[in-house]
């Protein structure tokens, strides 16, 4: 258990900029590093595994995950035991399953995602919103986390 | 279908031109049109700009903008997205009615509508004595 945590908080090999353009290769990366994730949930993770940052300002940790073209109802969000988990589906228009495809590059079906938080939170006052496709989770940080000025005083 | 895809690929130092990235997309065929779906997390209605040379469409989506502001005041403590704009050229049959596209954005996927033309829709042909 404890194993599997720590791969979840993975060094960002992958924030340089010369890694743009390589989307396909991340995708796959992040892919097999989740893998034994998903093996816990006791499913098979079928394959996408959407990118996600963590950002950090004085009050906050937010999170985003790019997960385009999604239902509001069809995306679960999770602060447990320090770890952020996001997981949810995307579901094929039915309209569109009797049309011929040509070309079907895109993911449809579940995804989940989790990454340990580097800092406590306020689990109660955790928010998300979901606009353009990119999920956003801001979450206060607990007081004892923020950041504080010691004053210096005279001797 | 000769909707053909246009990747384009970037060569020597790129210091010189935005970089791009290709959205994953998909082309449907209905009787009536050919629908294609471009994922474009994180741009919006504004951002998106599509263009129409000859029978070459370009789509662009910006997204960089509004997030180099929002990162400006935070710290990355995990990164897996890239800070860059979409971009994809496709090249049109003939059969497509240009005059007709129409395309909208939601939750971050853009759909494309391309119409047939109205010659090559199937149709019943009546039989005649």
């Amino acid at each position: 258990m404890l194993m599997t945590l720590t791969t979840l908080n993975r060094p960002s090999l992958w924030t340089s900029r010369a890694f743009g353009e390589f989307g396909d290769l991340q995708d796959e990366i992040n892919r097999l590093l989740d893998e034994p994730l998903a093996e816990l949930h006791g499913e098979f993770f079928t394959g996408w595994a959407p990118p996600m940052d963590l950002v950090e300002d004085a009050d906050n940790l937010v999170a985003t995950l790019e997960v385009p073209g999604l239902k509001k109802e069809d995306i679960q969000v999770r602060v447990e035991d320090g770890v952020l988990s996001i997981s949810g589906e995307r579901k094929q228009d039915e309209k569109l399953e009797k049309a011929q495809a040509h070309r079907t590059e895109r993911f449809y079906g579940k995804f989940h995602r989790a990454i340990c938080l580097p800092k406590p939170v306020k689990v109660d006052a955790v928010k998300a919103t979901y606009r353009d496709g990119v999920l956003t989770v801001t979450m206060p940080k607990t007081e004892e986390a923020k950041p504080k000025q010691i004053e210096v005083r005279m001797g | 279908m000769n909707t053909q895809v246009k990747t384009e690929r970037h060569h020597g130092t790129g210091l010189e031109e935005p970089k791009y990235m290709v959205p994953k997309v998909d082309i449907f065929e209905t009787g009536d049109e050919y629908l294609l779906q471009a994922d474009m997390p994180g741009v919006g209605k504004d951002g998106i700009q599509i263009s129409l040379d000859s029978n070459e469409l370009t789509i662009v989506g910006h997204r960089t903008a509004s997030r180099e502001k929002a990162a400006a005041s935070c710290t990355y403590l995990h990164r897996e997205s890239a800070p860059v704009n979409f971009r994809r050229a496709f090249v049109l049959d003939p059969i497509i009615d240009t005059n007709r596209i129409t395309a909208e954005m939601d939750q971050g996927v853009l759909t494309v509508h391309l119409p047939k033309a109205e010659k090559v829709k199937p149709r019943l042909i009546p039989v005649t004595d």
